[in-house]
């Protein structure tokens, strides 16, 4: 009887192992294992050019005292902010069409659309960017048909801004229309029979209850531009040596790996207090 | 809807908004197919002649057929290792309560939050310590990596929709664990897993920096792309973006389409008594 309870017992321990324990071993193995590896790399040291196990601050004092790894740090801090508050405000009206003039069934068809670029070519659409806006280009050419000047308009904010919504738009479009179709419409029709202006509802209805959602874009866009090298190289042109620039550039460059490990966990740890210090402020209570 | 409420600014205004959001989505997609049948090698508005040499061009290039080959064996590999995993750990939360479980659905989701450079460079110092950089085997295990949150959502959300009551009936009625698996779970959860399938198809097909850190010799098609964009203008670009969007953007809409029929059947059947 105990046996026979203890080898069910056993079996079903072994079911449940099978659904639970492969993604934590792969994920344990081939994910935590590379980026606690990184983080040990940081205190290694490179000793006649062969990196050695170690545990020394001299890359972390060494990156920490550089003046161009502070100011592109601040560059792309700066930059990707930028981008996230401009895409923000650039799929602001279309979300609120989405949301609000689009019927539920056709808004499901549009949300679709928009997220599927997501999943494409983003190198291509960059390099489609390039021809756009290059010289000859599309763009410069229609400039030039209108009496503007037509010079290239690669290694520019707008080129680098270009670029980065082309990568954050389907994200922000989709986070924006689902806060602003979850706003409670009860509350915004007493409103309007209260004699609030449409100008007011927005103000104070709509934006607060969608606040959520909307910072959450911001925060998306900021993340994803932020640890994005290619359209920093390709349309900013290198105008702006981002981090994620300099981090290409050590390691393709040479041996400096507890370098580059270095500048890896700053863009992390300052990643991660974004995230914490916008989420905090998304979900924060009214009046506090 | 809503037609007693009015808007802060009129309709066109919002529907102007909607509509320079999808030119910017969708112009740089259309331009690539508009330019890889123009004859022109220098892409410009006054196309001057149609033709498909480019095509012709890349169908006969080995080094792209080389990095199609690549690319579509680590995109099959990864879309089937990453549904796998991804549905056994959303089954395992769906099913059973266990210690640590929180901690193991955010450690599913963490993989899309670490920058992509800092997860290549991590990969890229990893698989040399171990002596596999430079192999697809180890692209295929990186893009797991990035893959299985995905597949991971997408089969937990369905499971969701199931009353977890038809399992447990199912064993009292004398199934056992594995036929109830079989039985209900499973057809429940199919369109999912299909969706899954194909999305992890899609991000591995379209994944170029791990595959660039980590490869080495071995290039898929993007990362091809991307040694292009460091080059000169090259037209058998628009080709291979239009191969790609037309793979990727069709994969992404079947795998919608899968979700949405699923969620309305299923709906359905909940208001018929």
């Amino acid at each position: 009887m105990s046996v026979l309870s203890a080898k069910l017992r056993l079996r079903r321990r072994g079911w449940f192992a099978l659904w639970a324990a492969p993604l934590p071993v792969w994920f344990a193995l081939f994910f935590l294992g590379p980026m606690l590896l990184l983080i040990a790399m940081s205190f290694w040291s490179v000793q006649n050019y062969r990196l050695t196990p170690d545990f020394s601050l001299s890359a972390w004092s060494y990156v920490l005292s550089l003046d161009f790894l502070w100011s592109s740090f601040w560059r792309s801090y700066g930059l990707s902010l930028l981008s996230a508050v401009l895409v923000s405000l650039l799929a602001f009206p279309a979300s609120y069409a989405m949301a609000f003039l689009i019927s539920p069934a056709r808004r499901l068809t549009f949300l679709g659309l928009a997220l599927a670029p997501f999943f494409t070519s983003y190198l291509v659409r960059i390099y489609s960017l390039q021809v756009f806006l290059g010289e000859g280009g599309v763009l410069p050419q229609m400039f030039h048909s209108i009496g503007l000047s037509g010079a290239s308009l690669l290694n520019s904010y707008t080129a680098l801004f270009l670029g980065h919504a082309t990568l954050t738009l389907p994200v922000v479009l989709v986070l924006q229309t689902l806060a602003l179709g979850n706003v409670d419409r009860t509350e915004m029709s007493a409103a309007v029979n209260l004699g609030a202006r449409p100008l007011q509802v927005l103000r104070h209805i709509i934006l607060p209850a969608a606040r959520p959602g909307l910072s959450l874009g911001v925060l998306f866009a900021f993340l994803l531009s932020y640890a994005e090298f290619v359209s920093a190289t390709y349309l900013g042109g290198g105008v702006f040596q981002t981090l994620p620039i300099l981090l290409t550039d050590l390691i393709r460059g040479g041996q400096q790996w507890p370098r580059a490990a270095v500048v890896s966990l700053l863009m992390m740890a300052v990643l991660l207090l974004t995230s914490l210090v916008t989420v905090a402020w998304a979900y924060r209570q009214k009046g506090n | 809807m809503n037609r007693h409420l009015k808007h802060a600014l009129p309709a066109w205004v919002w529907f102007t908004g909607l509509m320079l959001v999808f030119v910017i989505l969708y112009a740089p997609i259309l331009s690539a197919l508009v330019f890889s049948f123009s004859a022109d090698r220098f892409p410009s508005l006054d196309i001057t002649r149609f033709s498909t040499k480019w095509y012709a061009q890349v169908f006969a290039d080995a080094r792209v057929l080389e990095a199609l080959k690549n690319s579509l064996t680590i995109a099959l590999s990864t879309a089937l290792v990453a549904t796998t995993l991804g549905f056994a750990a959303a089954y395992a939360d769906f099913r059973f309560r266990f210690f640590g479980q929180r901690m193991v659905l955010a450690l599913a989701l963490l993989p899309p939050t670490v920058p992509i450079v800092v997860l290549s460079l991590a990969m890229l110092a990893f698989f040399s310590r171990i002596g596999l950089s430079g192999t697809v085997g180890s692209i295929i295990v990186a893009h797991v990596v990035v893959a299985t949150p995905f597949a991971m959502a997408i089969c937990r959300l369905r499971l969701e929709q199931m009353p977890p009551e038809y399992e447990t009936a199912a064993q009292n009625l004398g199934a056992t664990p594995g036929q109830a698996l079989r039985l209900i779970v499973l057809p429940h959860a199919a369109p999912a897993i299909g969706a899954a399938a194909l999305i992890t198809f899609a991000v591995s097909l379209d994944e170029y920096a791990i595959a660039w850190f980590v490869g080495g010799l071995e290039q898929t098609v993007p990362v091809t792309v991307l040694n292009t964009l460091q080059g000169q203008v090259d037209p058998t670009i628009h080709v291979i973006g239009t191969l790609a969007f037309a793979a990727t953007l069709s994969l992404v809409f079947a795998a919608q389409l899968l979700l949405l029929r699923s969620t309305k059947s299923h709906k359905n059947k909940e208001v018929s008594p």
